[in-house]
């Protein structure tokens, strides 16, 4: 199983002058291969593009250049079908009750009635959201309501999962236990996991492999693999090999971000 | 809660209280003001000989087409314009002029244009409402987080489902503080027009009333619009409080 | 700058636009019942050279001022007495939306027999429109200041004026000056439409006076002084409204 389920050739991201400004090289050019049901991360310095590189899989944005295929099949500016997202920010909707808000993952997915019903059930029970299926997002916490997207993006059995620093807002033990969580949803769904994440240590525990991403325009300088067995939880962060994996991406990162700093620093 | 509650019926009491004191003591005299309570029973009576039912109704009618139509087109063009940059730029000193110009100079200048009628009054009800709606809901669709948007496109839904699905029912209070200024306004324009110039209607009855000095008919029928104007009000800015406290604003 | 440059050209294409309308609206509706944008200015040019617009206008003038100090004086006091006790503030801001929001002008007849035709009734009609809004926004002013200013000045043991004066109203400025920004406006059209109910005297009565007399030149000039004087000093006080919005 190591065909290619994402792969990215000479992807590069402009955005065009506003006014009054410089065009902007965002991203660029990358080249990736991600496997199928592999877990992936990708860490950089902030405004390396990271983001980007997300919006270009997910189909939001279009690539300048280069060429991006999902199980064979080019992104043309269109959200494919299989594809499931669960952004940083707070995306679930307040006027919906927790239940109506997984609901709304399934609404174009065409499913019957009944069948629509059960993967809503399996998709709250499996975040753990059983209780509060009849409340509203403003009476949940951050986490909770993370966990509400989570089970919306879950619920339309996505392929492809992709996590925009999905934990960037919670305090650090929340993290570490929705890291467990997403390792075991993970194992259960089958899915291919992308995640971006500044967090060196979160990338270090979850993903299968790590791509390590310039500062503006963002390229891929460094590949490290983890090679953790697939049954894993937060425990390994105590293994020798965790504290290496981490200590090498941080030197890696840690020059980009002095590049950074010093541009700005010069800049100002 | 409660306490302010109790305050604020404290409120109305006392002043109603001292408005009461007032005139039967003779500070403010007969042709001033009638007692609160005499208003009070001459409002009952009003309301039982019915006789002024026609103008209460046709003065309501046109209250409610102007608010109709301020509220429609305000949805629709704020909507719009929200899709537009630079007319919208364009527009935004206009926007934040627009209420210091006092509309109602130009209903003589309507009543030449259109005639003495409906016509008039209800188009100083629209003006009046329909700049509040679209600034109310530009500044709704101003809110709606990049991030829901997003969900709605990964979701695979088209601009219209977007907007039903996503935009519309995240600006639902934004919606009710429109309904709330456009009805607040359609009154203002519609009453205001009827007692500046006009054959009928509940603000032409006041006028009538009041050079005739017919309190019995004039206080119960001014009372009647603010009651009318404050529990439509308060019926709307309950359901956005409804729809407030459900988000965890309020 | 880019930022003022760009609303000084979007004003321009709005007065523009706006002028093109006027003109477009006098093509289709005619001599009968308009003038066009050069005509009214000609006629408001020789209207503004006669002795008995200026009587009539330093009139409402006279009536705005007294209206406007009333409102400001009278809607500082409120906001600030309401906006400092956390129970009155609860209460009587509901109770101020409510009454903003009803059709003051329905209570006219009531201004009318009490302060009997003239001058008084103008400015307490003025008034009325504009001591609401200047309250409300200096109680919510005062109300949302935030509460780490205030427990500083309790720190520094200020006295009750001492806190007013120098923290809870230089903190509510901004917000105060929005209450009054829209205050003028209202007192304004307040005032006029005052005139326009009853009065031998002022801009609205003038107004009146000439749809009696079907004067459509006077219609359309006076309707435009009002215009452009209220928009005009509106602008004026938006500019600085937004500057002090910017400073926080």
């Amino acid at each position: 199983m190591t065909s290619a389920h994402v792969a990215l050739k000479g992807v590069t991201k402009r955005f065009p002058a506003s006014a009054g400004g410089q065009a902007v090289h965002a991203l660029g050019p990358i080249d990736l291969s991600i496997r199928q049901g592999e877990f992936f991360a990708v860490v950089g310095p902030s405004g390396c593009g990271k983001s980007t590189l997300l919006e270009l899989i997910a189909g939001l944005t279009p690539a300048s250049e280069g060429q991006i295929e999902f199980e064979g099949r080019a992104i043309e500016n269109e959200i494919p079908d299989g594809i499931g997202v669960v952004f940083q920010e707070d995306a679930c909707f307040p006027w919906l009750s927790v239940r109506e808000n997984v609901e709304f993952g399934l609404r174009k997915a065409g499913v019957a009635p009944d069948e629509k019903a059960r993967r809503v059930r399996d998709a709250i029970a499996m975040m753990g959201l059983g209780e509060f299926a009849p409340s509203y997002p403003a009476q949940l916490s951050g986490g909770m309501r993370q966990r509400v997207c989570i089970a919306r993006t879950l619920v339309a059995k996505p392929r492809l999962l992709l996590l925009d620093e999905p934990f960037g807002a919670l305090d650090q033990q929340t993290r570490l236990l929705m890291g467990d969580e997403v390792l075991r949803l993970w194992r259960e769904i089958g899915a291919t996991v992308f995640l971006i994440t500044h967090a060196l240590d979160e990338a270090a525990m979850l993903a299968d492999r790590i791509a390590v991403m310039s500062a503006r325009p963002g390229t891929v300088i460094d590949m490290v693999e983890t090679h953790w067995p697939r049954e894993r939880d937060s425990r390994i962060v105590e293994q020798e090999s965790f504290g290496a994996t981490t200590s090498r991406l941080w030197k890696t990162l840690r020059e980009e971000s002095m590049k950074t700093m010093g541009r700005s620093a010069a800049a100002t | 809660m409660r306490r302010v509650r109790l305050y604020q019926v404290g409120v109305i009491a006392g002043l109603l209280l001292l408005l009461e004191a007032l005139c039967l003591a003779g500070v403010i005299d007969k042709i001033t003001m009638p007692p609160p309570h005499r208003i009070a029973v001459d409002l009952v009576k009003l309301l039982l000989a019915g006789k002024l039912y026609p103008e209460i109704g046709k003065s309501l009618a046109n209250v409610l087409l102007a608010f109709g139509l301020a509220y429609s087109t305000g949805i629709v063009t704020g909507t719009v314009l929200h899709g537009y940059r630079t007319a919208r730029e364009t527009l935004d000193p206009l926007f934040a002029t627009y209420y210091a110009i006092p509309v109602f100079a130009f209903y003589p200048l309507f009543i030449v244009i259109f005639g003495l009628g409906d016509g008039p009054q209800v188009l100083i009800g629209f003006l009046l409402g329909v700049v509040a709606v679209i600034v109310t809901m530009l500044n709704g669709l101003d809110r709606v987080p990049r991030v829901l948007r997003k969900t709605a496109s990964i979701c695979r839904m088209g601009p219209f489902e977007t907007a039903v699905h996503v935009t519309l029912p995240f600006c639902a209070p934004y919606l009710l503080t429109a309904a709330k200024l456009a009805l607040a306004y359609a009154f203002i324009g519609v009453i205001g027009s009827e007692f500046i110039m006009a054959r009928s209607g509940m603000g032409y009855e006041i006028g009538y009333a009041y050079t005739n000095f017919d309190n019995a008919t004039m206080y119960p029928l001014i009372v009647l619009i603010l009651l009318l104007s404050i529990v439509m009000n308060g019926v709307l800015t309950h359901w956005e409080k409804l729809l407030l406290a459900r988000r965890g604003q309020r | 700058m880019g930022d003022r440059a760009k609303s000084l050209r979007n004003t321009i294409v709005l007065i523009a636009g706006l002028l093109v309308f006027w003109q477009l609206m006098y093509a289709v509706i005619g001599e009968v019942a308009m003038r066009s944008p050069w005509q009214t200015m000609r006629y408001t040019v020789t209207l503004v050279e006669t002795d008995f617009f200026w009587v009539h206008l330093t009139n409402t003038l006279q009536a705005f001022a007294v209206a406007l100090v009333l409102s400001v004086v009278l809607g500082l006091l409120i906001g600030f007495a309401l906006g400092l006790h956390r129970l009155s503030a609860e209460a009587m801001e509901p109770m101020l939306v409510a009454l903003y929001s009803i059709p003051k002008i329905t209570l006219y007849p009531i201004i009318l027999l009490a302060f009997g035709l003239g001058m008084s009734a103008k400015i307490a009609f003025g008034a009325i429109h504009g001591i609401i809004p200047v309250a409300l926004f200096t109680l919510n002013a005062v109300r949302s200041t935030k509460p780490i200013l205030v427990k500083t000045g309790r720190v520094l043991k200020l006295s009750p004026p001492a806190m007013v004066r120098s923290i809870l109203f230089p903190a509510a400025v901004p917000e105060i000056f929005t209450g009054l920004r829209v205050g003028f406006s209202l007192t304004l059209i307040g005032t006029v439409l005052g005139e326009m109910f009853a009065a031998q005297h002022g801009l609205g009565y003038l107004l009146m006076n000439a749809i009696g007399l079907y004067n459509v030149d006077v219609i359309m000039s006076v309707t435009f002084l009002l215009v452009v004087f209220a928009a005009g000093v509106n602008g004026i006080l938006l500019a600085v409204d937004r500057r002090l919005h910017f400073r926080v």
